[in-house]
């Protein structure tokens, strides 16, 4: 039972964390190395606007989120745009954003500004408290994040499903040129993909961040977990990602339970391995399979 | 005559003087530039001439590192044995790590690859062994600083002039046939795996090298082997210098790691400050500096009295 609820909410925090990046890659083919950055940063922003600003929490959170997609729009539009089509130089270049966001995070001294550094940024969360779930004591926050992903993901569904800036999104995905054709901007949809892809970064640190501390060193993780997610699911696929992501959560919580927290990781990248050895397009990888790997 | 070898013997006589006229604090910054120079070159050459865009330079710097370490740790062995003992023992377990990744490639491979050093870090702290995050301190260090000096720069010569000859030679073409069209590489019944196999070996060699290096200069080895900073300044270095010349990986480390250290003061500012050095080149002069240098000395062909 404990297994089963702790891994379920593991498994919502890897889903989270990942569809951001799903929807940016499967859209634009940009790898958002951002990701994790915008992720901490969304943190931090929060936290600064609650205890610097005395701002209210959900005015905080709604700030901090227009934020993080405006940051991702800028991305895009003045270095990613002129980048498309060269995959290492797209990778390059985000990875540097993304050091340049964490590291600047880090930064101290200069006009005033002190840098985030040490352990003692910490979000409230919504709700405390705890709940006896068949045994199990499951603090409130958890369950907002069950909550919390459920809704993100069917949002994104239904979004890329039944209105026409999302159609539009994923015709993108499925044949630019069709698309470019029928009159949809290629560029301003990798616009809206990326800032959308940010928003939703921001919005899983708003939700997962109570559960611990915000640290700049988080960004890493979070990257490599969203990585991990998308290439495990097939990069750009939806069934994939959540899939994916259930299997990682699971896996990390037994393997908790089972070996003690240090193995959480080395199983984590285990799997990972394993299974590109084995199926090296993903789970649910169909989509231009022939043309991206061999 | 002269037009060709002048720039050849320009860079070698360079990289020979530049020890004399350094103050001791400059030349030790010029033995940790020749190990980025020398993962910048490794780093060039998988991604421009066998098109596998490896993030993991950290891997290893980590492994060759790790296995000269350990060997002078436990073992007693004088770097002159565990140096190359280390360079060809940290290739192989690199090449091994990464066989099962060579399936992928394009950004796939670059995430995978991101992800190695970061395993290997996981693993290390899980099992605890070979210091766990303390690392091994007190290892055996090279004689003296010139010794130390003249190593790298050797070295950096040797794995310079070696791989243009090899990128010129018949395996070369087929590296960069993987590069550009592997389905065609395929269909002339040429296995791409292997031929990326051999390709891994050999930028793991000089890496591995590096990292053997790096462990007996510093006399210390830890977690921090595994650092981003090893897979990131090489990144930058490839694009300020050029990506594709081979020689301008090198000279972009010998430029930006004195960059960097200067800047040491500042904190974390100077990770910041060679991201932007890497984002203002891919932006606006993606072909680099060591391109636009060929390019204004071909100009002048008539330099020399034919």
């Amino acid at each position: 039972m404990d297994i089963l609820i702790y891994g379920t909410v593991n498994s919502i925090i890897f889903a989270l964390i990942a569809v951001g990046f799903s929807l940016v890659y499967g859209v634009s083919r940009i790898p958002n190395f951002a990701h994790g950055s915008i992720y901490v940063l969304a943190g931090f922003l929060t936290w600064s606007f609650i205890n610097d600003l005395k701002m209210n929490y959900a005015l905080a959170v709604l700030i901090s989120l227009a934020i993080a997609s405006i940051i991702g729009l800028i991305i895009y539009r003045f270095i990613l745009i002129r980048l498309r089509g060269l995959p290492t130089s797209e990778i390059i270049a985000s990875f540097a954003v993304s050091l340049i966001i964490l590291e600047g995070l880090r930064m101290q001294g200069i006009a005033g500004f002190k840098g985030f550094i040490g352990p003692f940024y910490v979000l409230q969360p919504f709700i405390g408290g705890k709940m006896n779930i068949f045994g199990v004591f499951v603090d409130y926050q958890r369950l907002i994040i069950i909550a919390g992903g459920v809704v993100v993901i069917t949002f994104i569904w239904l979004f890329t499903h039944y209105t026409k800036t999302g159609l539009s999104l994923r015709a993108i995905a499925q044949d630019e040129r069709a698309a470019m054709m029928l009159g949809v901007n290629s560029d301003r949809m990798a616009m809206v993909s990326l800032s959308i892809g940010s928003a939703l970064a921001g919005l899983a640190a708003v939700l997962i961040l109570p559960l611990g501390n915000i640290a700049a060193e988080q960004g890493y993780r979070v990257l490599v977990y969203a990585l991990a997610v998308c290439i495990i699911g097939g990069l750009g696929s939806w069934a994939g990602t959540i899939l994916a992501s259930f299997a990682l959560g699971f896996s990390m919580i037994t393997s908790t339970a089972v070996f003690g927290a240090l193995w959480e990781n080395v199983v984590l990248i285990g799997t990972i391995i394993l299974i590109l050895l084995f199926k090296p397009s993903g789970l649910m990888g169909k989509q231009k399979e022939l043309e991206e790997r061999v | 005559m002269g037009f060709l070898a002048m720039p050849r013997i320009l860079l070698i006589l360079g990289l020979l003087i530049l020890p004399i006229t350094l103050d001791m604090y400059w030349q030790r910054v010029l033995c940790i530039a020749g190990i980025y120079a020398l993962l910048a070159l490794s780093f060039d050459f998988l991604a421009e001439y066998v098109g596998l865009v490896c993030l993991g330079g950290a891997m290893f710097i980590g492994f060759g590192g790790y296995t000269s370490g350990v060997l002078n740790a436990y073992f007693g062995w004088s770097p002159i044995v565990t140096i190359p003992i280390a360079t060809l023992g940290g290739a192989v377990m690199s090449t091994l790590v990464l066989i099962p990744c060579l399936r992928l490639r394009g950004i796939y491979f670059a995430i995978v690859s991101f992800m190695l050093p970061l395993f290997s870090v996981y693993i290390i702290t899980a099992v605890g062994i070979f210091g766990s995050t303390e690392g091994i301190s007190a290892l055996d260090t090279l004689p003296n600083i010139w010794v130390e000096q003249y190593v790298i720069i050797g070295a950096i010569i040797v794995a310079l002039f070696g791989i243009r000859r090899l990128v010129n030679e018949d395996i070369g073409l087929i590296f960069r046939g993987i590069k550009d069209n592997d389905q065609a590489v395929r269909a002339s019944g040429i296995s791409i795996t292997a031929y990326r196999i051999k390709a891994v070996f050999i930028a793991s060699l000089i890496g591995s090298f590096a990292g053997a290096y790096l462990s007996h200069l510093y006399g210390w080895l830890g977690l921090s082997l595994f650092a981003m900073d090893f897979s990131i300044l090489p990144i930058a270095a490839c694009v300020m210098g050029g990506m594709g010349t081979l020689v301008g990986p090198v000279i972009g480390a010998i430029i930006l790691t004195p960059m960097s250290e200067a800047l040491r003061g500042f904190g974390q500012l100077r990770v910041v400050l060679y991201c932007l050095v890497l984002i203002g080149f891919i932006l606006y002069k993606p072909e680099g500096l060591m391109n636009y240098l060929e390019r204004k000395y071909h100009q002048f062909e008539r330099w020399e009295v034919v």
